[in-house]
């Protein structure tokens, strides 16, 4: 081979080259947070102002270990004088920067998140209907020991022998009164 | 407390008046923050002040010192009627206009009057005496406002029937809002200074929770702050008193469009522009502009129905459009739902000759002039390139 046509050839080659990564390159990128297909998925479900940092802290752990996606869902409830798809405003400005909150800790931890807001008349007629509409993998949540916030007794009860998902409840600590809360945001939310 | 009798300087200049009236509502947060007392105290000082002051009509509720802060200003009586055999009383509307005084205190504008009336609600015929050229003073818990009606019954558990559209304030020349801390409002109640003692109870554990009460005294004090601002604004544009009603939406209005797909990262861009919303006031829109001729997968499809209940939680609208043109698409939809905010997350990196493509934010400035364009970040990351 002639020296031009060895440039040429390499010319070419070397515009190839370069096209082809422009074209190829991105396409190795994953789109982010797209959640790929039959990943598993661990819901935590909370209500209230605040979620346990003992059962967020176990989802990540077994999010991370499973390669799975978070799905912290918070319940809300609906009054009976409003209809079931009411918008619920008041409860959403609690929800919202806790779900926040929640979202960017998870992320900084490596760990996919894909939040949700729920409704139902009572905490169980939300989680019910969260499960009928989208199936999980297992569940995580945190017994409390006021009766009088979030799930009862009987709704735990009801979960462990209704949801067909694995069902992780964590004992409270007395001592532990870690919580996450909407305070958690990262810059102004 | 100054007098707006004597705010406003010699009361004899106020006589011949021309034109509308002035009106001023008392807003509270809910039933015995002390609105019609404060109403009542108002009346006296315009009424020492030497002007002309009728009570239009007055809800005392049985309460001993709003019945008697009443005595000494006139009382236009109430009128009856009778409605399917059922003797109902209301304000008499033609006996206020006939005796024209200057003042008239008209109690609780939300109240639906009896059928048959010249009006369904009393805050149109407000309008007849303010149109007459007479001042009137009246009073409104935050819960009989439109828009806030959907709130406040998830707050309270209680739907308010006899609702007024939110103009009704936009209309006023003040808006006083009567304020008393939720601890302060429970020891009135406590003290059966609202209500009678036997319904105390059942009030304390239904709509007067502490937790309500601050819930609806923050939204009392917000719908407040944005009545202030839409007023200066408007004012500021307009000029006149008259104008301001009609031209009150296009002047402060904002909708927001946030760009969505189906994949989780949707949810937190709904998240920030909703919170935006609220802030401003505005309606949101979500918009997921679709490949046309391509269904969604069962993932994309699991997406959207997760999008779809978000939005109905918040009150939002979701439109899915099918599109090849996403700013083509965007610009139409922005344009025909008045959008002035369109809000979106960080596009993925272009490849092959998308490369060469204007970006998306640039096409929607300028296929959009006037309407603000913000990309919404993602926190986590804010950490990741850090030097």
């Amino acid at each position: 081979m002639n020296p031009p046509a060895a440039v040429v050839v390499l010319v070419v080659a070397f515009a190839g080259g370069v096209t082809a990564g422009w074209f190829l390159l991105p396409r190795a990128r994953r789109r982010p947070h797209q959640l790929p297909r039959g990943t598993r998925r661990i819901l935590l479900p909370f209500t209230g102002m605040s979620i346990s940092r003992r059962s967020f802290d176990a989802a990540v752990r077994l999010a991370r270990a499973e390669d799975a996606t978070i799905m912290p869902a918070y319940l809300a409830r609906v009054p009976r004088q409003l209809p079931l798809d009411a918008p619920l405003p008041a409860q959403c400005l609690q929800a919202m920067p806790l779900l926040e909150a929640i979202e960017q800790r998870a992320r900084t931890q490596g760990v996919a998140v894909d939040t949700r807001i729920i409704r139902g008349r009572t905490y169980r007629d939300a989680l019910r209907r969260m499960l009928d509409s989208e199936p999980v993998d297992r569940v995580i949540v945190s017994a409390t020991a006021n009766s009088r916030k979030g799930l009862s007794a009987e709704d735990l009860e009801w979960m462990l022998e209704k949801v067909p998902a694995e069902v992780l409840i964590l004992r409270p600590d007395p001592e532990d009164r870690r919580k996450l809360t909407a305070e958690g945001v990262e810059g102004h939310f | 407390m100054v007098p707006a009798a004597k705010q406003r300087g010699d009361p004899a200049e106020q006589r011949p008046r021309a034109g509308r009236g002035h009106y001023t509502i008392f807003l509270g947060m809910a039933a015995g923050v002390g609105k019609t007392y404060r109403m009542l105290l108002e009346a006296h000082a315009e009424q020492e002040a030497g002007r002309d002051v009728v009570i239009g009509l007055l809800e005392t509720h049985g309460r001993e010192d709003t019945a008697a802060l009443a005595e000494g200003l006139p009382v236009v009586p109430q009128r009856r009627v009778t409605y399917r055999g059922t003797d109902l009383t209301d304000m008499d509307l033609p006996a206020i206009l006939r005796r024209r005084p200057e003042l008239a205190l008209v109690d609780e504008l939300a109240h639906s009057n009896a059928p048959g009336l010249e009006h369904e609600k009393r805050y149109e015929d407000i309008e007849d005496l303010l149109d007459a050229g007479i001042d009137v003073l009246s009073t409104v818990n935050i819960q009989h406002l439109e828009s806030l009606n959907d709130q406040v019954a998830e707050l309270s558990g209680t739907r308010v029937r006899e609702t007024v559209p939110d103009s009704v304030l936009g209309r006023a020349d003040e808006v006083v809002l009567i304020d008393l801390s939720p601890e302060a409002l429970l020891t009135r109640l406590r003290a059966g200074k609202i209500y009678k003692h036997e319904r105390v109870e059942a009030a304390l554990n239904g709509f007067f929770r502490i937790e309500n009460l601050a819930a609806l005294r923050e939204i009392a004090l917000r719908q407040v702050a944005e009545e202030v601002e839409s007023k200066r604004l408007v004012t500021d544009v307009v000029g006149t008193r008259e104008d301001l009603a009609a031209d009150l939406p296009q002047a402060v209005g904002e909708r927001l469009l946030a760009l969505v797909e189906p994949y989780p990262g949707a949810q937190r861009l709904v998240r920030r522009a909703w919170r935006s919303s609220q802030r401003l006031g505005a309606q949101l829109d979500l918009l997921w502009v679709a490949p046309p001729g391509r269904e969604p997968d069962p993932e994309q499809d699991r997406q959207l129905q997760a999008l779809r209940q978000l939005a109905s939680v918040l009150g939002a609208n979701l439109i899915v459009e099918p599109g090849d043109d996403i700013p083509d698409t965007v610009a139409r939809v922005a344009r025909e739902r008045g959008t002035t905010y369109i809000l979106m997350g960080r596009s993925r990196p272009a490849r092959g000759p998308a490369r060469l493509r204007v970006p998306l934010p640039q096409r929607l400035m300028e296929a959009l002039p006037g309407v603000d364009v913000r990309i919404v970040a993602d926190r986590s990351l804010r950490h990741e390139k850090a030097p």
